[in-house]
This record gives structure tokens, sequence and C-alpha cells, in this order.
């Protein structure tokens, strides 16, 4: 699935990184812990959180994810915008809270971290 | 050796935690080094340096990298681990809430750098603080 459908999946709004839309993704986690996010690298490219803080920049860096979708409306503020920016991660924010996320996201086939 | 890296890392500046893990993970990658021990140092660098942050109080971090191995040791003179197999357990943690509410805490950090690492020393004493020493073999 490329990061465009999952904007437009989730009706969401682009903070940043309009030009790595196009990219393809085949796997997502959701958390709010992010070591829990960590423990588990199984080429996940997508991570949706209800967390807004720096880390969770940091946490999708580290594990070379390409997109980092906000639920429940969270806005970052221009300091993450900055971090995501520079490291050329796709910020995307939805209305839509954690489970209805997920759901709508598995349900139009992206898959767990765990190839299930 | 083909890089020696020594970073400081505050213990008080949040924000910053994770600045030393993005430059020693950019340097692997400007070296040529492959993308899954890359991954592996870095989210075993970036667990230890928040630790350092959260419970230590801030440290220093050092990476030594060759075409073998990369090693690093982080260094804190915090509060130290009182106990460290319950400290390596997973979900073992002591963090308070107001770090829980930062997305850390689920007590994943050490077991996480044993898991992404070949080697893992921590040597630890009460009031002194902690030294972890790790090592990522090139296979
Ligand atoms: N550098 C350190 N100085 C003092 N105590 C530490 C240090 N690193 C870890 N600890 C202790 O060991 C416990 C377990 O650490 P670990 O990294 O596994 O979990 P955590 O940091 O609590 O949560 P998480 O890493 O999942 O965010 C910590 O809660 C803390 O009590
Ligand atoms: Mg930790």
């Amino acid at each position: 699935m490329k990061i465009s459908e999952i904007k437009s999946i989730l009706n969401a709004d682009l903070i940043c990184g309009e030009e790595y839309l196009e990219k393809e993704v085949f796997t997502a986690c959701g958390s709010d812990m992010m070591s829990d996010v960590l423990a588990y690298v199984k080429e996940q490219a997508v991570l949706l959180s209800g967390l807004v803080n720096p880390q969770v920049v940091r946490t999708a860096e580290m594990m070379d994810m390409k997109c980092i979708v906000f639920v429940r409306g969270k806005q970052p503020d221009t300091d993450i915008i900055d971090l995501a920016k520079e490291r050329e991660i796709v910020l995307l924010r939805t209305s839509y809270e954690m489970f209805t996320s997920c759901g709508l996201l598995y349900k139009n086939g992206l898959k767990g971290g765990c190839g299930l | 050796m083909l890089l020696s890296l020594h970073y400081d890392v505050s213990g008080t500046d949040f924000t910053c935690a994770g600045e030393a893990s993005g430059k020693i993970k950019k340097a692997l990658k400007e070296l040529g080094f492959p993308a899954s021990l890359i991954r592996n140092v870095a989210i075993a660098v970036y667990e230890g340096e928040i630790n350092m942050v959260i419970h230590g109080g801030g440290g220093v971090i050092d990476a030594e990298i060759s075409p073998e191995c990369v090693s690093v040791v982080l260094a804190d003179q915090g509060p130290g681990i009182p106990d460290i197999s319950l400290a390596m357990q997973e979900g073992y943690s002591t963090a308070p809430d107001n770090v829980r509410q930062l997305g850390f805490g689920a007590g994943m950090g050490l077991p996480n750098i044993k898991k992404y690492t070949d080697e893992m020393i921590i040597e630890s004493e009460v009031g002194k603080g902690t030294t972890i020493r790790l090592k990522v073999f090139v296979k």
C-alpha cells in the first residue's frame, strides 16, 4: 500500500513529507509505548501512535520506519516536524482513534509486524 | 579501527535523547554497514541512551567502529541498578508515571539491548553509576 492510500483511508491530514507519499509500505504497528515498538523489528514501515513527542520520531528513525500516523487528531509541534523532515519520515494526522485507525488499515491490506 | 565516536548525553533534556544514537546510526550508514546491523546497533544504543536520561542522570557514550565489530560503551554516574538480573527481566520498570506518559517505562529497554546485540555487559554500583558495554559483530 502506498503512504498516499493510508492518508486517504484514514482521511488524514499531511503534516510533512509530501515527496515520499508514493513510497510502498506493507506493515504497521500501533503503540504508545516506544520500547514495545522497539522490541519487535519486523520491517514495520508505519507507526501509529497517540503519543506526541520527539521520541516517537526518533523511535521511527532507529527502526527505519517511513511514516508516522498521529491518531485522535494529535498535532505535533514544529520541533517534532523538523525532526521528521530531516529524517525523511512522513507525518500524518487522523481524527480516528487508535483502534479504528489500525482496523481500517488492516482491513485494507496492511499487515502487522509478524506477517499475520 | 575505522572510527571512534564520543558523545555527552544530557540528563535533563528528554527532547535531545536519541541524538547520539542517531549520529552513530548515520556514521554506520556512511561507512556502508549492512542495514540490519545498523538497525540493531541503533536500537540498542537508543535504549541505553534513553535509560541514561530517564534513570541515570545523563552520561557519556563512546563507540568504536571496526570492519568486524561495533562496540559501544554507555556510562553514567546515576543511582545505579541494585538488582541487575531483575532489571533485565521483560516488564520490570521503576519508571515513574511522568516517564510512562512520555512512552517509556515498559521495562523492555534492557531486554531489547540484549536481544539486538551479540554481547552485553552491565556493571552497576548503587550510588555510583551504571556502565553498559555492548558489541555487535559484522557477520
Ligand atoms: N542507567 C540506569 N541507571 C539506573 N537505573 C537503570 C538504568 N537503566 C535501567 N535502570 C533500571 O532498570 C529498569 C529496567 O530498565 P529497562 O530499560 O529495561 O526498562 P525501563 O527503562 O523502565 O522501560 P523501557 O525501557 O521499556 O522504556 C529501569 O526501570 C530502572 O529501574
Ligand atoms: Mg529503558
